[in-house]
């Protein structure tokens, strides 16, 4: 019987059995940035290790790099510091480094896959729960701790318990004006934000043979919101197409070997999996959330619930606490609610290709005078791209205000914050409880043509009305 | 490294209600602009607890009776979202030792494994007997014995449930599993150089 790709680079990383039962997992790749990476460095240096394998991990700043301001020092002396404390920690130990000078900085899980650094078949790690991206490329990639960063960065491994494999297909035609990101957040709101514990995530189907590298990381991004640690896609052909040329890809005869070896790590046809989920692509609607939790999504024709619609007290709670946090009233279209702030970028959507879809909608609109809208490219390379094209103009004319790479609104920890209790149409990932920096901000996401639909407006709106997105704009 | 072994955790409790606490609220990013954990005690669930003004709000960890507790009780997927190892340390730097929760998420889990803190899983039910009991009687002695996989309180306990591995690890004293890490590094070189990565 066949194995999954999961099963077989589990094996083919499987170093040891260590003596809690645990197994010894090797980690090809390791990626780190300033903010989960610092104590970890210090950790080693308590101990007096070196970094085992310094070439084997990468570093870059992205959370708290403040996005209009370029030169250092920057304003806010902690970011100042932890950004010293990452270019000395790269220094002294070795690891490569896309620092803010390179050209090639930008959010960890932009930066990876850019660089060719992401590749099939391998385990990647990082101390950010978003890691999960980088299995788009059919890699097994996962969020860890600070300790566990140390263990990387010790023995370019961890302990870990194996999952199990939960299949997800989505089969059929998207319908216009619905993206990768409505698939994830459709998925999540079916299976919920716990769903997806003890598993990795096998996604498949024709939606996902046929989604480009950037609509598969949208999707494998999102794999933690629904409580699974590591999402996947099978690697193909479009894998290789995007990877090919990349810095750190494979070159010559090696790229043949590799793309050799790429193939047979794919889940096996006649392989089983742990569980098995079918969705139609014709059931996915331009998606929003109207809560605190990325489950707590629905259509964009939808009514936000009520109370009484939830059948445990335990759900009534939640969707109690989720109103009165969001100021929503129960019942109400969620379409039309105003929002104050509309934010397009992040680890979710902040590539090229987002930037591209909604500049071909954006020309010629106008972003409304009560909404203040920023659009955050992922990595300085995502931004040069998008200068080439126009397509900053494109924003910038239409009222965007066009930022340097980073994290930004996504969470709380530069300049780019929501503040008191406005409210935000974002491209990010997690509307959770302050969020976006404000301890009482709120925060309803979507998709990036959502968000510029919603800027234009001001409030949240049917993109497929705004734009007319007619048949030819499906993906 | 030899470790103190975890065979349970006593001490009195509290109980912080809600499915789905995120990482972000139990200790907000904006509290992580630092390059030690010393100090993030302070920092737990600062936004639940804090009006924007940074007066008090209500909420069970600014209640003076449960000052001093060390079991945490919560309810389904606690610590979910953001990876960050500042959660498990703030509540760990705020005192607390073990946590009973009905679910985790799982980097939350393994992160507070290799920290040394039990995340034990109990039914609904079995945690509103608790909760109630502890709101009855904050002085309350609640007992997580790791060992056996029991809370105990007053003349009450129930099962919970705690992973094997997290198990052994904690009640051998291996819950911090760097030395074996260390040991096997070799094996794991040879992994290594076989994926096809220049080994050094
Ligand atoms: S963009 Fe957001 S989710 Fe992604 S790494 Fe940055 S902070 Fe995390």
């Amino acid at each position: 019987m066949g194995k999954s790709l999961y099963e077989k680079v589990w094996e083919s990383h499987s170093a040891a059995k260590l003596s809690n039962g645990q197994t010894q997992l090797l980690i090809d790749t390791h990626l780190i940035h300033e903010v989960t990476s610092p104590q970890a460095f210090g950790m080693l240096r308590d101990l007096g290790l070196p970094v085992r394998h310094p070439e084997r991990t990468f570093a870059t700043v992205d959370h708290i790099v403040p996005t209009d301001q370029f030169e250092q020092p920057f304003a806010d002396p902690l970011a100042d510091a932890m950004i010293k404390e990452l270019d000395r920690n790269a220094e002294e130990f070795g690891v490569t480094y896309f620092d803010l000078k390179s050209g090639k900085q930008g959010i960890v899980h932009v930066v990876g896959p850019e660089q060719g650094i992401t590749q099939p078949g391998t385990t990647i790690a990082c101390g950010d729960s978003h890691t999960a991206t980088h299995g788009a490329f059919g890699a097994i990639a996962f969020g860890i701790g600070t300790t566990q960063v140390r263990d990387v960065l010790a023995s370019q491994s961890i302990a870990m318990s194996k999952l199990q494999v939960r299949r997800i297909n989505v089969e059929g035609k998207l319908r216009p004006g619905v993206y990768a990101k409505d698939v994830i957040l459709h998925i999540i709101a079916q299976l919920g934000a716990k769903g997806g514990i003890g598993y990795a995530y096998e996604f498949g189907g024709n939606i996902f043979d046929n989604f480009t590298m950037e609509e598969r990381m949208t999707v494998c991004n999102m794999t933690i919101e629904g409580g699974a640690r590591c999402g996947y896609v099978n690697p193909d052909d479009t894998t290789f197409e995007y990877l090919k040329g990349r810095n750190y890809s494979p070159t010559g005869a090696d790229w043949d070997a590799a793309v050799e070896r790429w193939r047979t790590v794919a889940s096996d046809a006649d392989c089983t999996y742990d569980d098995l989920i079918e969705i139609r692509a014709e059931d996915v609607a331009p998606s929003v959330t109207w809560g605190i939790s990325p489950d707590q999504g629905l259509p964009i024709t939808g009514n936000v619930p009520r109370v009484e619609d939830a059948d445990t007290p335990a759900a009534k709670a939640s969707i109690a606490e989720a109103l009165e946090y969001m100021q929503l009233e129960p019942g109400a279209p969620i379409k039309g609610t105003s929002i104050e702030v509309a934010f397009i970028g992040s680890c979710t959507n902040g590539r090229l290709s987002d930037f591209r879809e909604v500049a071909q909608y954006l020309k010629g609109h106008r972003v409304a005078d009560s909404v203040k809208a920023i659009a955050v490219p992922g990595s300085q390379i995502v931004d040069a791209l998008c200068r080439k094209e126009g397509i900053n103009d494109i924003f910038t004319e239409a009222g965007f205000e066009w930022r340097g790479a980073g994290c930004s609104m996504c969470l709380a920890m530069n300049p780019d914050k929501l503040i008191g209790d406005q409210i935000c149409a974002s491209s990010s990932n997690r509307n959770f409880k302050g969020r976006q920096g404000s301890p009482i901000g709120r925060t309803v996401l979507m998709s990036p043509l959502m968000v510029a639909a919603a800027a234009v407006r001001g409030c949240v709106s049917d993109a497929r009305e705004v734009f007319e997105v007619g048949e030819t704009a499906a993906v | 490294m030899a470790l103190d072994p975890i065979k349970s955790v006593q001490g009195r409790a509290v109980y912080v209600p809600g499915s789905d606490i995120d990482t972000d609220r139990i200790i907000p990013a904006r509290f992580m602009k630092c390059v030690t954990f010393d100090g993030l005690g302070e920092y737990l669930f600062f936004d639940a607890r804090h009006q924007e003004d940074g007066t008090p709000k209500e909420h069970p960890l600014n209640e003076e009776r449960y000052q001093g507790a060390s079991v945490f009780v919560s309810g389904v997927n606690f610590g979910c979202g953001s990876s960050r190892e500042h959660a498990p340390q703030a509540l760990y730097r705020a005192g607390f030792r073990a946590v009973i929760a009905e679910s985790f998420a799982e980097i939350f889990f393994g992160n507070c494994a290799t920290l040394g803190i039990p995340c034990a899983t109990a039914t609904s039910e079995d945690i509103a007997t608790l909760s109630a009991a502890i709101e009855a009687d904050p002085q309350l002695e609640v007992t997580v014995d790791v060992e056996k996989a029991r809370v105990f309180f007053g003349d009450a306990n129930f099962t919970v449930h705690i992973p094997d591995t997290a198990q052994d690890a904690l009640v051998s004293g291996r819950w911090d599993p760097i030395a074996e890490l260390l040991e096997n590094a070799e094996k794991v070189d040879v992994c290594l150089e076989k994926m096809g990565f220049v080994s050094t």
